[in-house]
């Protein structure tokens, strides 16, 4: 105990540490002050989880097409708590966005973003807007159909914003294209920009925080100052153990997509992207043609500008929230439209035709169909153009997640060497539309062919030789 | 003492009049935030060693590489046979080009040995004339059996594992001799 004291007090002698923390820990904030103040802190501390867990992510993960994907299911399959760390990762990024939101309504209601804290307001605001773009790049690094599909759009839409269209798209090094670049630029961005960024924006918020101290109500003119802690800093840390609580949950119990690896020549996929974005999603809809720029870029950006302007339109003086009628009838229209928005954006995506769980374990290293055939004994250079194809339509579909071939895959399907001796053509055929009802109770999805792609993998799986 | 007391509660100027209800809240108040911080760093603490710590879960089998009939190796003259292996680098599939020095006994038990002295790593080779392994580097020798003849050595040479299977030659993983039984 002894010595421990001797320590702090000689890092206290030399930097001041310690009377640095008890100044923090004592500032005085209004007597008002309470619970509606906790989600500035527990968006900073979902932020520290999301440095942590990418750190984690970060030093298993390489930022290559194919291998980033590979390496994504490494961390799913084979690395102990993978799971849990991907998922803390995903399902945090989504809370931290809705805490953020809530932050940003407290404020606004309250109207605690007035003189002199408008920088507050508005780098709290880049805050938002870099949380956004985190969210944006990190959907790429998967590498899976989600991610690909999901950032052709966004590349498409960047690229549609007026005078700057092309120079956004080429420096996302998306020209020719969603690839190498785009992946390692999003990546760069992702682990290296953006956290610098936020970082400092963080480092000014909250130092314009402690300036301008937390915002007083009317109220406070007759209630005496309190300290920062214990008081508040308990119920902070109450708020912070249960986001904390249900992120944690989350994680462990609600499994994270990875859908099969990115697919340019998958014409079926329909890109869908993350929550907090669909209402952009579906905004677009509305505009279409040459105004298409107004739902992509205009109204968006007005959107931003708009809430940037806020400290700058209401400039009266603080008063209590319960008078502060328009700004309630702001944020109901607000909530109600993103609302509409999001749920009609919901409707129309579509069920996945085949959902099947990438991250379960299997031989996952990707056989090629060159591969597949090569194990099975014969010479690539004689195999039949429709055996090529239709080896190539089982590997898109891996149905090595559950079947065997040629000792390649699961077990939990029947294997499928020798099926010709079994089945029919036409059974096969008929059996890929709808498995149970051809074989009651199986747990194969349906699969939605094209004639000539049920023919070529009918065609590949009759020729398997086997037992 | 009491210096030390008011500082780890954060407050140095608390009123001498504060009275013992609000003392003691005040100190549940602390208690209450040590013991969430410390379960939210366990929650996460743990987790993230297991993580970083545990070895992932092998899903590749060690591959058996064949070499070739057994009668077509020499009798009681290692040769140097180099071969190609499928193996897994983390999530990466790798093709492996490695060397093995086989020797095929008089008592046809063969014996594959790794191409690297266990000195240093140099690379040795078979001095046919001395009939020992020997490295270029500090001049280790070894016997056709793999022990340490002379030099600075201290083990003797690495063997992979070999299997016979109706008269082929199939090479296994690399071990130290002195682990396989």
């Amino acid at each position: 105990m002894k010595s421990l004291r001797n320590i702090t007090t000689w890092l206290e002698d030399r930097t001041g540490v310690r009377s640095a923390t008890i100044q923090f820990l004592n500032e005085y904030i209004p007597g008002s002050s309470g619970w509606r103040q906790v989600f500035g802190s527990v968006a900073l501390f979902l932020l520290l989880v999301q440095g942590f867990t990418g750190i984690l992510l970060a030093l298993n993960y390489a930022p290559i097409p194919g291998d980033a994907y590979n390496s994504v299911r490494y961390i799913l399959i084979e690395m102990t708590g993978g799971k849990l760390v991907r998922g803390l990762h995903h399902w945090g990024s989504s809370l931290l966005i809705i805490v953020i939101f809530l932050h940003l309504t407290q404020v606004f209601l309250y109207g605690a973003y007035k003189k002199p804290r408008e920088l507050t307001w508005i780098s709290g605001v880049g805050l938002l807007l870099l949380a956004l773009t985190f969210g944006l790049t990190g959907y790429l690094l998967p590498w899976d159909n989600r991610a690909y599909w999901g950032t052709i759009v966004t590349t498409q839409i960047a690229s549609h914003a007026p005078l700057v269209g092309p120079y956004v798209l080429d420096l996302m090094g998306a020209k020719s294209g969603v690839g190498v670049l785009t992946l390692t630029r999003f990546y760069g961005l992702h682990v290296m920009v953006l956290p610098a960024a936020i970082m400092l924006l963080v480092l000014f918020h909250v130092y314009l925080v402690r300036r301008h101290g937390v915002a007083p109500t009317p109220r406070d003119h007759s209630l005496s100052k309190k300290q920062f802690y214990p008081e508040q800093v308990f119920k902070d840390t109450v708020a912070i153990f249960i986001a904390f609580t249900i992120l944690f949950a989350l994680a462990v119990l609600v499994h994270v997509p990875l859908s099969q690896i990115a697919d340019q020549a998958d014409s079926t996929y329909i890109p869908r992207p993350e929550w907090y974005f669909l209402f952009l999603f579906q905004l677009l809809k509305f505009f279409q043609g040459p105004l298409e720029v107004v739902g992509s870029v205009i109204l968006p950006s007005c959107a931003i500008i708009a809430l940037i302007l806020v400290p700058f339109v209401d400039r009266g003086k603080i008063v209590y929230v319960a008078k502060r009628g328009m700004a309630f009838v702001f944020v109901g229209l607000a909530f109600g439209a993103w609302t509409a928005l999001t749920l009609a954006a919901m409707a129309t995506t579509p069920t996945p035709l085949v959902s099947i769980d990438y991250s379960r374990s299997t031989d996952w290293i990707r056989a090629s169909p060159a591969e597949l055939l090569a194990r099975s004994g014969s010479d690539t250079q004689n195999v039949p153009e429709f055996a090529m194809r239709g080896a190539s339509i089982y590997q898109q579909h891996h149905c090595s997640a559950c079947h065997l071939v040629n000792g390649t895959g699961e077990r939990i399907g029947p294997p499928l060497n020798g099926l010709s001796k079994r089945r029919s053509r036409s059974w096969i055929e008929a059996h890929f539309s709808d498995p149970a009802k051809l074989s009651p109770g199986s747990i194969m999805p349906r699969f939605k062919l094209s004639r000539q792609q049920t023919a070529d993998l009918t065609s590949y799986l009759l020729s398997l030789e086997g037992e | 003492m009491i210096r030390e007391q008011t500082i780890i509660d954060g407050c140095t100027d608390t009123p001498a009049s504060v009275s013992v209800y609000d003392r003691s809240r005040r100190r549940l108040l602390i208690t209450g935030i040590r013991a969430f911080w410390g379960l939210i760093t366990a929650a996460l603490g743990v987790p993230a060693a297991h993580y970083l710590l545990s070895t992932p879960k092998s899903r590749v089998a060690d591959e058996w590489a064949g070499i070739g009939d057994a009668a077509m190796l020499p009798a009681g003259r290692p040769v140097e046979v180099v071969f190609h292996r499928n193996g897994a680098d983390a999530w990466k599939k790798t093709e492996e080009k490695l060397t093995a020095w086989v020797t095929r006994g008089l008592d046809s038990k063969v014996l594959a040995f790794g191409p690297r002295c266990t000195h240093l790593g140099c690379a040795h080779h078979w001095d046919d004339t001395q009939r020992q392994f020997v490295c270029p580097c500090h001049n280790s020798r070894f016997s056709i059996a793999g022990d340490v003849v002379a030099g600075p050595a201290s083990r003797p040479l690495d063997r992979y594992q070999v299997k016979l299977e109706s008269g082929k030659v199939f090479i296994g993983k690399l071990t130290r001799s002195d682990q396989i039984l």
